[in-house]
């Protein structure tokens, strides 16, 4: 805040302002840096397994959004923000919820929308209504609907040797006919079509955990999303309960509609979208009832559509669609202060 | 006992290492005492010297008439040299007496106070006691229990949850006797029947002196070590640890039957009673980038610039000069301002532990850690929101006047918001508008 320095000549650094006289240590740039790096261990392992399209969409949506908050920045002459690297988080979870063969112009397209339309236009970070990574996703998928799903796992991508071997079977397993397609594609293409389980869901853990090709490039390795996930709740960067009402939504709905539940938490960005992007503080609410109940109707609504509407991979949708009711959670769960309206009650409550 | 937990709070570094083994030491006598009219909260006392005039160590030299208030004793002999407004910790110029004190002082005596025997509520107010873990609200007031709510339960507080101040500490230690003594005084006045000491376990050695007073005195206090975490010591938080009572919005502590006291207070009080000795000095910490930070029994009066000297100066590159802790303390603008009833520390903040305030102004990024911190259980940043757009209903619908203004909201603000700066703001544009609380 406004601090003045020394009228009374004390010394030339001597400074005056409002209490508290002391803050912790962790700024907002601290804050995205943790993030970005609980990302990372997933992120450099789908580079390191999808080569060079993963390193070119990585950089196209990480560099679109930071440019694209610059030169808004520049443009309206306000003050630069592009040093709290809020954007480099949303070009990260872009790319990330991105296959990694994407055309560099959409990915692009995708940054510029992200920042430019559901960030800067709203006022910048903190005023932002939706989750800006999930717009760009969201505005990208629809625009070039015929485009992305074209895109198949890349090509000649080597199998690693040894046990490995045993996890990273393809997705398709028995089902050859739809060959590229996600996991959680042929699952849901499996139960419309038999009506059965054809498709052994307890097989696609290992691959999914640890090395999936099919998909997007956040849906690598849904092991190392966990991890990242533990850190930022180890470090008190993110509130569990968003993450354990989505995840513990999911698991308990799928279940309870006859699916496997480890299979759904693992598959559809789930874990991506309840570790890293349902936690993204502005468009979440600021409750702390009002955020289990938000982390529970992510779960919900990513099931519910991802069983019985037209497309399984609905994670971006259930997020967004949340986003949209945060600030009316947060009017229903306000805190009630201490103290409030206990009168006499309270006297009989000695211990 | 089992001790409740209030929800939120923060863990600031508690940075009393400095100063927690030092013993109290007298500050050396200064060359002037500036005694402010106001040191307490409610009416401002009249000057009854003038310049020029003699007094004696112990001697009024300012008081009113009026209900909430509190008399202001010279502590050294010596002269008046002038009657003039002066700066004050609190940024104010107020009315001050300004005193000339002599070479030689006799500090053992002073000129006893007057009022009847058995009065505990009479003897502090003529002894000029306020409470002295930093309100300063007037001690003789709290005596008098309102009819309705009778009080059966002594807290005194000896969490002294702020960083760096260590005062509390010392004085539990070396002065447990005049605590517990106290303590029984209070007890006796207003009735209470239970009576506990209330410390944060990172005092154990507070802890011990206490129990072993109590032994010793076979005096019936319970002592309780809590959890420590600030703000432990804030009146409603620790009710709710001793007792598990809740005290009501907008209301006071003798709603749910408690009386709470620091326990430096106590000691005042029982040297009222006791030895007829009115409040003339206290401890005071003197701790952070100083050279030799420490504990010392200081004049009121006396200019902080003498005692920062007295604390072998200051070091290093110097941020904010804060009297009292430094989460709810005041930044001090000039030193050459007086320690007055309520102050308990003086902390000298490096630039560095100053800095983050100074590149602020991000807007919130709705993060929750206000909320998560704030142990009233308010959303900070609405009230504080509202309270910036002037929108003053608001600082009133999301409960801002229940904030006690501990700051955990602002300490943990990532984007470094101003919020307890605009709910006071706030709480006070409401007050003006007469909205009752
Ligand atoms: S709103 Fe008031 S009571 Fe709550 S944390 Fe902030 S200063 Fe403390
Ligand atoms: S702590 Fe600061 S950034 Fe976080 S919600 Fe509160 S005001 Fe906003």
């Amino acid at each position: 805040m406004s601090d003045r320095s020394s009228p009374a000549g004390v010394a030339a650094s001597h400074v005056v302002g409002p209490a508290p006289h002391i803050a912790a240590p962790l700024s907002c740039r601290h804050i995205m840096l943790w993030v970005i790096a609980a990302l990372a261990p997933a992120a450099l392992w789908a580079i390191g397994n999808m080569g060079a399209p993963a390193i070119v969409t990585f950089g196209v949506g990480i560099g679109s959004c930071v440019l694209t908050e610059f030169a808004w920045n520049a443009l309206l002459k306000r003050t630069q923000t592009i040093g709290d690297m809020s954007a480099v988080v949303t070009g990260m979870l872009l790319a990330m919820s991105v296959p990694p063969r994407t055309p560099w112009w959409i990915c692009m397209v995708g940054g510029i929308v992200a920042i430019g339309l559901a960030k800067m236009l709203f006022g910048g970070l903190g005023f932002n209504l939706f989750n800006p990574a999930l717009v760009g996703r969201a505005i990208v998928m629809m625009s070039w609907l015929g485009v992305m799903s074209e895109i198949k796992t890349p090509a000649g991508v080597p199998a690693p040797g040894g046990w490995f071997a045993a996890l990273s079977v393809p997705a398709s397993g028995k089902l050859d006919a739809i060959n590229g397609a996600t996991r959680l594609a042929i699952a849901a293409a499996d139960r419309a079509g038999n009506g059965g389980y054809a498709y052994d869901l307890a097989k696609q853990y290992g691959p999914l955990l640890l090395r999936n090709l099919e998909g997007s490039l956040g849906e690598v390795s849904a092991g190392l999303l966990i991890l990242g996930g533990l850190v930022l709740l180890a470090r008190g960067i993110i509130d569990w309960r968003i993450p354990v009402g989505y995840i513990g939504s999911v698991a308990a709905l799928s279940w309870a509609f006859g699916s496997d539940p480890i299979f759904n938490v693992l598959a559809g960005g789930v874990l991506l979208g309840a570790f890293f992007m349902a936690t993204d503080y502005v468009t979440s609410p600021i409750t702390r009832n009002g955020r289990l109940v938000f982390g529970i109707g992510c779960g919900v609504f990513n099931i519910v559509t991802r069983f019985f509407g037209p497309m399984p991979e609905t994670t971006t949708f259930a997020i967004l669609f949340m986003n949209g009711l945060a600030p009316l959670i947060d009017r229903m769960f306000m805190p009630k202060p201490f103290g409030y309206l206990r009168p006499a009650k309270a006297v009989k409550a000695d211990a | 006992m089992a001790v409740r937990l209030f929800r939120g709070g923060v863990h600031p570094p508690d940075r009393k290492e400095a100063t927690a083994s030092q013993a109290v030491a007298r500050a050396p006598l200064p060359e002037r005492i500036v005694l402010p009219m106001s040191q307490h909260l409610g009416a401002p006392c009249q000057p009854l010297v003038a310049k020029g005039d003699r007094v004696s160590r112990g001697q009024v030299v300012g008081s009113v008439d009026a209900m909430i208030s509190a008399p202001v004793h010279s502590p050294v002999s010596g002269e008046v040299v002038d009657v003039a407004k002066a700066l004050t910790p609190s940024g104010a110029r107020v009315m001050c007496v300004h005193i000339h004190p002599d070479a030689d002082q006799d500090l053992a005596t002073f000129v006893p106070i007057d009022a009847a025997a058995d009065d505990v509520a009479a003897i502090a107010r003529a002894a000029g006691v306020v409470g002295l873990g930093g309100a300063a609200f007037p001690t003789s007031v709290k005596l008098v229990p309102p009819k309705r709510s009778p009080i059966d339960t002594l807290i005194l507080n000896g969490c002294e949850c702020e960083p760096f101040l260590t005062c509390d500490h010392r004085v539990m230690i070396e002065s447990a006797d005049a605590v517990v003594a106290g303590a029984a005084r209070i007890a006796s006045a207003v009735g209470a029947k239970r009576v506990v000491v209330g410390v944060e376990d990172n005092k154990p050695d507070a802890l011990e002196a206490l129990r072993k007073a109590v032994s010793e005195a076979g005096a019936d206090i319970e002592t309780v070590g809590l959890p420590t975490r600030y703000p432990q010591g804030a009146e409603k938080q620790l009710i709710f640890a001793l007792t598990g009572r809740v005290v009501p919005q907008g209301q006071l502590p003798s709603s749910v039957g408690v009386l709470v006291h620091n326990v430096g207070t106590a000691v005042a009080i029982h040297e009222a009673v006791a030895s007829r000795k009115p409040l003339m000095e206290r401890v005071v910490t003197v701790a952070g980038a100083v050279a030799q930070p420490g504990n010392f029994l200081v004049l009121l009066g006396t200019p902080i610039s003498d005692l920062i000297e007295a604390a072998g100066g200051l070091v290093g590159d110097v941020g904010r000069i804060v009297a009292g802790g430094p989460m709810t303390g005041q930044s001090l603008a000039s030193l050459d301002v007086p320690v007055v009833k309520g102050t308990s520390g003086v902390v000298v903040l490096t630039a560095e532990e100053s800095a983050p305030h100074v590149d602020g102004d991000q807007p919130c990024i709705r993060c929750g850690r206000c909320v998560e911190a704030c142990p009233m259980d308010l959303h900070p940043f609405a009230i504080a929101s509202h309270a910036d757009r002037r929108m003053w209903f608001g600082v009133e619908r999301f409960h801002g006047l229940d904030c006690i203004e501990c700051g955990c909201c602002s300490y943990v603000c990532p984007t470094r918001r101003p919020l307890v700066q605009l709910i006071k703001s706030g709480k006070s544009a409401l007050m003006v508008k007469g909205v009752k609380r």
